[in-house]
């Protein structure tokens, strides 16, 4: 890797082992990475590459490292083929496809000795490292004798290293003809063009190149039946079949395709026989309107969303407050990036727990929930439309960049068994029966009040929405007694939340003094970094992954059941540490350690286990 | 637009009902809290006499506000209708949402001139832009009330507070502005003028698309002295109408003919007919350049210009554009919006 790792002083050479000898092969189990420059039309061709290994039925994950850039700057897409099923970021790089002439010489200088280079002839990356193998290609020739056409050559220029690629990987080529077929499956001329680019690489490296590296893909049966989503697109999902009517959006990195993939989702299958829209989606002129709007709407009735990312979540903070203390639903996604302020836009990071949970002034609370992984991005999706029409509140759902932007192997999304719960919704008839009702009263214990909807045919319907004190009866107040009713009630309301949200997933072995607590993306490296401790240091540790907030008591039972816990999370201050705390008794506290990690690239394995080694003082 | 589901009106003779068989008490709110004398009190009377006398339901009517003494008022009238009393210039955002989620109701939005002149400028040109299907009304005093008398953005130049200080930077002109983002009826009016402002709000009920009404105010406590622009007299002195608003409901037969070369008469989009008597010498209330430049021209004068600036009954309001089914998308059942088994299957098939 070109940025992060060096720039945290990382040596750059030797620094891993330098791989086993040709004479021994390595199979399945290590990272590709291909550097450019951004605007150059190289996702295709890394999307290629990345579905031909899973077409394979070899575990796979891709991760796009890109600048916040329209064209020009560098770019860098890490492909990892796992045996074991291992989708993390791994830091170690293998296989490298330096395209972009400028990092060219870090990113071979990054390799661990014994690793291979594919490379423009005129680069002559050699002199850097006599320790690599190194692939020069003569890109422009075999570019021209397949693209007469200039203006596409920045592009078929991909499609000869896939070709390259996959001939020195011995990949199977009829895996990567489905795959080029696919990626360009509307437009068979440029399916023709980018698959004679691929042979052309291919031959040229049968011909003119000598294997000289142990690396090597084969065959496996790991990925059937098995599908490739990024987590934007399957939370679009989940919102389409939560049934979402109003959906409001501000443009932000790295969450504009959550609403851009809904767009297509809800063009193609919601739309009805008549040719209209059982769906209203609008770009709004701002973070504070689209929430606005997702609160009008929800007030209204309608499932509403926003989605947005750090900046935006800033913006929204006086609404939240709104729909906290005047109990209108709406859901409300974060697909968090690296701040504080504009920070990185297009790095990742779970950096924005603190601010959502007590997001808003005054005494507000919030209810989070944390996808770890594309399945439950669509699933807590749905979960979330739920949560927030049954508690009436708004619901904040929080991916991350490398989640949300990246592609994940995932089991098919299960259709939703559960009927769509809208929550306490009082309708005409129940007026008629009930004779009237009170909007902010705890009928049944639970904190949940009734609510109704405007236009419903009744004259007692309606309630006065505000944001000021509010009496049960929705009347204007700034009696003592009622403001304290009513924040003990919200204050009751949250503690129902513990039992309605997902709880945590827990694996316990019963023998481990030491308990794991991780969220979200920080899930793909905890479950390795496990691995590693076991098989490495003997360790056998227990884990429990966090899926939301408020916690619900098995949060408190795991840590109770515990010697040491620590508390894994992409943050600087260990948010979630800190909000364990506010919920733990305090004789627990003291057992919290954290393990953080925060330099803007996904969390990988080996970070958790270091750092966790060096606690432990193993 | 507000449909009736409410009986006809009984035959016996008794106190006085509208086309629903309703009463005025019927669209009364709660108790004011407003200074004695507030504009805001007698606008608010005037909106109960627009929607008794056009016979709207109550029921669907949402009233949307943010914060300020003006935005406090849609809890003093129509208290059967939804009310939603939100943050600071934010009631644009509320307003939208609620009318995606709800497209057959009525929407009415209750603003000031801080509301809508400063902290929510942004969200007033969207609105406009958009061309949301609502009732917009600036009850304008060119003052802050509730933070106790702080010149507002719409405050003119050189008009003085209680204690002296000048105000000196140019005022932001709701009615130029709206002309000019998009809404599709504009108008200004006085809350001292109840026949004027009774006829343009039942012109705006007819209407669909954005009405932009700006409605001068004057604060009692803090804006009613010598010196200020916004006070009583002051608009009294200087009012100067474009043209007479007449309003012939759909539901009324139109008895009187008139004369085309004195009256523009808009054919409204419910079948009403608004008839805007001219008053200045070929006022022509589609042109809006015509209405931004006597906008500006008055303000050289130190005129308070009213009546009707523009209307265009032509272009399609926010919710028509969105191509929505005919039911309000908040009760759609579980089967119209949650897709097929066989619809996931087929979009997971494709990601394999």
């Amino acid at each position: 890797m070109a940025t992060g790792d060096v720039a945290l002083g990382v040596p750059k050479t030797g620094s891993s082992a330098a791989l086993s000898s040709a004479s021994k092969r390595i199979v399945n189990d290590f990272s590709i990475q291909v550097a450019t420059v951004n605007g150059s039309g190289s996702q295709s061709a890394n999307l290629v590459l990345l579905k031909s290994i899973f077409g394979m039925g070899i575990p796979v994950s891709g991760k796009n490292l890109f600048p916040s850039n329209i064209a020009g700057l560098p770019t860098w897409y890490t492909i990892r083929a796992s045996k074991q099923g291992y989708v993390a970021r791994k830091r170690e790089i293998e296989f490298l496809v330096a395209m972009n002439s400028e990092t060219a010489r870090e990113d071979i200088l990054s390799l661990p000795s014994g690793g291979a280079a594919i490379y423009d002839v005129g680069l002559d990356l050699k002199q850097y490292r006599d320790d690599v193998v190194c692939y020069p290609v003569p890109f422009d020739k075999l570019t021209a004798a397949v693209c007469p056409e200039a203006k596409l050559r920045k592009l078929v220029r991909n499609m000869i290293y896939v070709g390259v690629v996959a001939q020195l990987l011995a990949m199977d080529l009829v895996a990567v003809e489905n795959a080029v077929r696919r990626q360009f499956a509307r437009k068979q001329k440029a399916a023709d063009l980018n698959w004679t680019a691929v042979k052309a690489g291919y031959d040229y490296a049968a011909t003119s190149l000598t294997k000289q590296d142990p690396l090597v893909l084969e065959p496996m049966h790991a990925t059937e039946g098995k599908i490739i989503i990024d987590g934007n697109a399957a939370a679009a999902l989940g919102a389409m079949f939560a049934g979402v009517t109003v959906v409001t959006w501000y443009p932000i990195t790295p969450s504009s395709s959550v609403v851009e993939s809904l767009i297509d989702y809800m063009k193609k299958y919601r739309i009805e026989e008549d040719g209209k829209a059982n769906f209203a989606i609008v770009q709004a002129e701002d973070e504070l309107a689209a929430i606005g709007m997702v609160l009008g709407a929800g007030w209204a009735g309608a499932r509403s969303m926003t989605s947005t990312s750090g900046p935006g979540i800033s913006l929204m903070a006086e609404f939240a407050g709104l729909g906290y203390f005047a109990e209108v639903p709406g859901v409300i996604f974060d697909i968090q990036r690296v701040g504080p302020s504009t920070g990185m836009p297009t790095r990742t990071m779970q950096g924005d727990l603190l601010a959502i949970a007590y997001l808003s002034h005054g005494d507000t609370k919030h209810v989070m929930l944390l996808p770890a992984s594309v399945n439950e991005c669509y699933k807590f999706s749905m979960e979330a439309f739920d949560l927030a029409e049954q508690l009436q509140t708004p619901v904040f759902m929080l991916s991350d960049l490398d989640l949300g932007m990246n592609n994940w192997m995932s089991e098919p999304f299960a259709y939703p068994e559960k009927p769509i719960n809208r929550g306490k919704v009082l309708s005409r008839e129940d007026l008629e029966r009930l004779g009237g009702f009170e909007r902010y009263k705890d009928v049944d214990g639970d904190a949940i009040p009734y609510r109704t909807l405007p236009g419903t045919d009744h004259p007692k319907a309606a309630y006065f929405t505000r944001g000021s004190g509010h009496n049960e009866n929705a009347l204007y107040t700034e009696r003592p007694d009622d403001y304290q009713n009513l924040m003990e009630r919200l204050a009751r309301k949250f503690d129902t939340a513990r039992t309605l949200v997902p709880g945590p997933e827990v694996v316990q072995t019963g023998k481990s003094k030491i308990g794991l607590i991780a969220f979200g993306s920080s899930d793909f490296a905890v479950r390795e970094s496990r691995d590693q401790l076991k098989k490495e240091y003997g360790l056998e540790t227990d884990y429990m992954r966090l899926r939301a907030f408020p916690f619900s008591r098995e949060v408190h039972a795991f840590v109770a059941a515990h010697a040491r816990v620590y508390v894994i999370e992409q943050n600087r201050d260990a948010q979630m540490l800190s909000l364990l705390k506010l919920d733990l008794p305090a004789a627990e506290i003291t057992k919290l350690r954290s393990v953080i990690h925060f330099d803007g690239l996904p969390l990988d394995a080996r970070s958790v286990t270091d750092k966790l080694v060096l606690q432990e003082e193993i | 637009m507000a449909t009736t589901t409410l009986p006809n009106p009984p035959a016996a003779p008794g106190p006085k009902r509208n086309r629903l068989g309703l009463q005025v008490l019927d669209y009364r709110g709660g108790k004011t809290t407003l200074c004695a004398g507030c504009g805001h009190n007698a606008i608010s009377e005037r909106i109960i006499d627009a929607m008794y006398e056009m016979g709207i339901a109550p029921e669907r009517v949402m009233k949307l506000s943010g914060i300020g003494c003006s935005s406090k008022t849609p809890a003093y009238f129509m208290s059967r209708g939804h009310g939603f009393n939100g943050v600071h210039g934010r009631m644009p955002s509320i307003a939208t949402g609620a009318l995606m989620a709800n497209h057959t109701m009525m929407g009415l939005g209750i603003s000031g001139d801080g509301d809508s002149a400063s902290i929510g400028f942004g969200q007033f040109a969207h609105l406009m832009r958009r061309n949301l299907p609502l009732i917009y009304i600036i009850e304008d005093n060119g003052v802050y009330g509730l933070t106790k008398g702080q010149f507002s953005a719409t405050a003119d130049l050189g008009s003085t507070l209680k204690t002296g200080v000048i105000n000196d930077l140019p005022p932001i002109d709701t009615c130029v502005m709206a002309v000019e983002l998009g809404a599709t009826f504009v108008g200004r009016s006085f809350s001292g003028d109840k026949k004027q402002l009774l006829a343009m709000l039942k012109a705006a009920i007819a209407h669909r698309g954005t009405v932009m009404l700006d409605v001068i105010s004057p604060c009692v406590t803090f804006n009613d002295h010598e010196g200020s622009t916004k006070s009583y007299k002051y608009v009294q002195e200087h009012e100067e109408a474009v043209n007479e608003v007449g309003f012939v409901p759909s539901f009324e037969e139109i008895t009187v003919d008139y004369d085309h070369g004195s009256i523009y008469d808009v054919e409204m989009h419910d079948g009403s007919h608004m008839r805007l008597r001219k008053l200045h010498q070929d006022y022509n209330p589609t042109n809006r350049i015509a209405a931004v430049t006597a906008l500006m021209e008055a303000h050289e004068k130190g005129e308070v210009l009213t009546g009707v600036f523009y209307v265009d009954t032509t272009r399609p309001s926010f919710t028509d554009m969105l191509n929505l089914v005919a039911e309000p998308l908040a009760t759609l059942p579980q089967s119209r919006v949650r897709p097929s088994r066989q619809v996931l299957e087929q979009i997971m098939q494709k990601l394999q």
